[in-house]
């Protein structure tokens, strides 16, 4: 026997939220997700009417979700944002190249204006050859650091007010679990902020309205709105590490599907004792992006590329900042330290 | 999405296997018998001596337990709280100065109402642990978890002392020792003990048949093993609190080991309980205000105290919980425990670095002032709520 609907007690049951456990009709769950997302949009105060917001748009399941629902959004409650879409081309044959298409695609149905920034254009390097220099082991260090710059550098450009990411719940909830089993106090504290305002320049203001949404059902509306994303896995594979942390996000959700809710609960509730050293935002030296050293994490891993020598932004090099600053020679062994990668 | 937007320095300390020495890292004679960490090789003898000396540091610079203090230790049976009552034992018998000063007692809750036991099992299992108990000299109490229905209301209400005895620990002290000097000996703490003995021997541990059903449907009315751990931990601290204050014990002593704290930290951020993390968590819990409970085997991992039981002898029982013999996914604490403790054989710095972040974390409910509102406070865990209904934050 078919199940009904338990919400409009009409139509018949097509799926079980994740989140809730309930049955619901297909129009039903579509209401229910968009409403989650308006409700957080406005309780967390995100957007202010007449502002651009800048979408980043990977060509993935969560930024194709993110872009459409928020058009659905800025027309059904008329925000009065401008929306447009920002991509980063990591220059990663095979992937990026593959879902930037999807991205292209995704220009003409939600009709958004679409801006791609390439590393080759902004650092001279595109992923391919870095991961030459540096090997799959750290790859990703230099991709997250140069895809954050990346965002802020094009939405710069095009005088966005605004960026919002497609980090759902199952990220945030991850992103608090690694920071406890790394130690990082000052990340954790962050982590599960909605938003961040930028002090400094160089930084845009960035949010997260998925922040509430669970992964699976991201997944759900994206199938029953036929939404067209790519769904590769990075051809670099991340660390190893974090794979633990995802791991066991999963079978928590298993065990208790409110578990991904629980966990950014504590997070947001957690407080810092005082005293605890906190490191203060800057700006870099170099380029003007935040930064808590005297050279942002970008330029620092971006001179270790140009001078061959890729550990220089990887681990605590910190003494060797001002000698890059003034450009002096490095010793033999500083260079060699900084040299040896392991593959 | 990829989730690597933010940089992380330094690669994780990978497992290594650790090179053979033969020698005591510390005295560099005796020969090696264990390994704690990379590096750190002890003989049996110097062995002791850092685990000793370790438990006194641990008292020494929190300095929250006074001279002729009544503390009451929650003993399980396990490993990691018959190590910390030898630990006690110990510190008692040294000579002054290093002697330990303040009066123990010794607390059992007997959760074989739960746990699947049978009356003749939670026997077998309570006459052994009173044979170590009574071995110590210390007095006990074997207090039935059935007994939870036997507790005032007022078990749920934080109570605050007029007198801070945190204020002046070097006056408790000095108050101690001229006390010490009036009566001439400094023995009171055993003296004290035998009429305690005495007493406590007749204080059958029984429990009514109406409360042994009254338990059973409350943990059958929880659908899942996650919520009947949850309750069965609450119900505990209950009566070890009641215990406590009836028989004045402004002390309770709890044998979590660091990696227990690492998992128990980890399970609360899993269950939501992150505001609460630093109570839960902390060396010393003062959420109750007249009983503190503190912790002094966090600095120990439950290898360390595997190590010297064996070496040293120290016995422990071994008592079935709620999750024995349950599978891996079985519960969200099951699950966490598993998790830390294969990444652990992993990334040996995993629990260290999980149980150093509960030191850097502040307890949500301000302890030791009367002045927060008794509304805000959790009615089970007595925690500050951290609850705003039909609001999001942030
Ligand atoms: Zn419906
Ligand atoms: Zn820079
Ligand atoms: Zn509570």
């Amino acid at each position: 026997m078919p199940i009904q609907c338990s919400s409009c007690a009409k139509k018949r049951a097509v799926l079980r939220r994740p989140k809730t456990g309930y049955s619901l009709c297909k129009s039903c769950f579509f209401w229910a997700f968009e409403e989650e997302i308006h409700q957080t949009i406005v309780s967390a105060q995100l957007f202010n009417r007449g502002e651009t917001v800048g979408i980043g748009a990977s060509g993935g399941k969560d930024s194709t979700v993110l872009a459409h629902v928020l058009k659905v959004l800025n027309e059904r409650y008329d925000y009065g944002l401008k929306l447009l879409l920002l991509s980063v081309d990591e220059g990663i044959t095979g992937y990026r190249d593959d879902s930037l298409e999807t991205v292209k695609r995704n220009q003409q149905q939600y009709d958004l204006p679409l801006t791609i920034v390439s590393y080759e254009e902004l650092y001279g390097w595109t992923m391919d050859a870095i991961v030459k220099q540096v090997g799959l082991k750290n790859n990703c260090t230099f991709c997250g650091v140069f895809r954050r710059q990346a965002l802020d550098r094009g939405a710069m450009m095009l005088n966005v007010d605004k960026i919002c990411t497609g980090h759902n719940a199952d990220d945030v909830a991850e992103t608090v679990l690694m920071n406890v089993l790394r130690g990082d106090i000052a990340r954790l504290h962050r982590c599960t902020a909605i938003s961040t305002t930028s002090d400094g320049e160089g930084a845009i203001p960035r949010c997260k309205p998925l922040k509430y949404a669970y992964e699976k059902e991201i997944v759900l509306y994206a199938y029953f709105k036929k939404l067209d994303y790519f769904s590769t896995e990075c051809v670099y594979s991340p660390n190893a590490y974090r794979g633990h942390a995802r791991t066991f996000l999963k079978d928590l959700e298993a065990v208790r599907p409110s578990a991904i809710m629980d966990i950014i609960h504590s997070g947001e509730n957690l407080s810092v004792k005082e005293g605890v050293k906190m490191p203060v935002q800057g700006t870099c030296s170099r380029c003007g992006y935040i930064s808590s050293q005297a050279l942002c994490k970008s330029c620092v891993l971006l001179e270790g590329l140009n001078r061959g020598l890729p550990k220089l932004g990887i681990g605590k090099h910190h003494r060797l900042h001002d000698k890059i600053l003034t450009q002096q020679a490095l010793t033999q062994q500083e260079e060699k330290k900084l040299k040896a990668m392991d593959f | 999405m990829c989730q690597v937007d933010e940089e992380y320095n330094s690669p994780l300390e990978h497992k290594s296997l650790p090179a053979v020495s033969k020698k005591c890292m510390k005295c560099k004679e005796g020969t090696a018998v264990l390994i704690i960490r990379v590096g750190d090789a002890f003989c049996r003898s110097c062995f002791k001596e850092y685990f000793i000396h370790k438990f006194r540091a641990m008292l020494g610079k929190n300095r929250v337990i006074f001279p002729g203090e009544k503390v009451l230790l929650a003993v399980s049976g396990g490993p990691a709280s018959s190590c910390m009552l030898a630990q006690v034992q110990e510190g008692l018998s040294r000579d002054a100065p290093k002697k330990l000063r303040f009066m123990p007692g010794i607390i059992y809750i007997d959760e074989g109402g739960v746990c699947g036991q049978n009356a003749e099992e939670r026997e077998k299992a309570v006459v052994q642990l009173e044979s170590i108990f009574r071995m110590t000299g210390f007095p006990y109490h074997i207090v039935p978890l059935e007994q939870v229905f036997t507790l005032p209301e007022s078990v749920l209400e934080p109570v605050y002392s007029r007198e801070q005895p945190g204020s002046s620990y070097k006056a408790a002290v000095d108050q101690h020792i001229r006390t010490e000097v009036t009566r001439g000996h400094g023995e009171p703490a055993v003296e004290e003990t035998q009429d305690a003995v005495g007493r406590l021997s007749l204080q059958a541990s029984t429990y009514k048949p109406e409360h042994k059903l009254a338990l059973e449907g409350l943990f059958s009315s929880l659908k899942t093993l996650t919520a009947k751990q949850d309750m069965l931990q609450i119900l505990r601290h209950h009566l070890i609190l009641h215990t406590a204050r009836i028989n004045g014990y402004s002390k309770v002593m709890i044998g979590d080991s660091c990696t227990r704290l690492a998992i128990k930290l980890l399970t609360n951020i899993s269950l939501g309980r992150g505001a609460a993390l630093a109570a839960d968590t902390a060396f010393s819990d003062s959420r109750y205000g007249d009983v503190v409970m503190v912790r002094p085997m966090r600095d120990y991992s439950s290898k360390e105290i595997g190590f010297y039981n064996r070496l040293f002898e120290v016995q422990s029982v071994f008592i079935p919980g709620l999750d024995t013999k349950t599978a891996d996914k079985a519960s969200i604490q099951r699950l966490t425990e598993s998790f830390v403790v294969k990444l652990q054989a992993d990334f040996p710095s995993t629990v260290s670095t999980v149980y150093r972040t509960s030191e850097k974390l502040h307890t949500a409910c301000p302890p030791q002032s009367s002045t927060t509102e008794a509304a805000a406070k959790c009615l089970l865990c007595l925690c500050a709520l951290d609850t705003k209904a039909g609001k999001l934050q942030h």
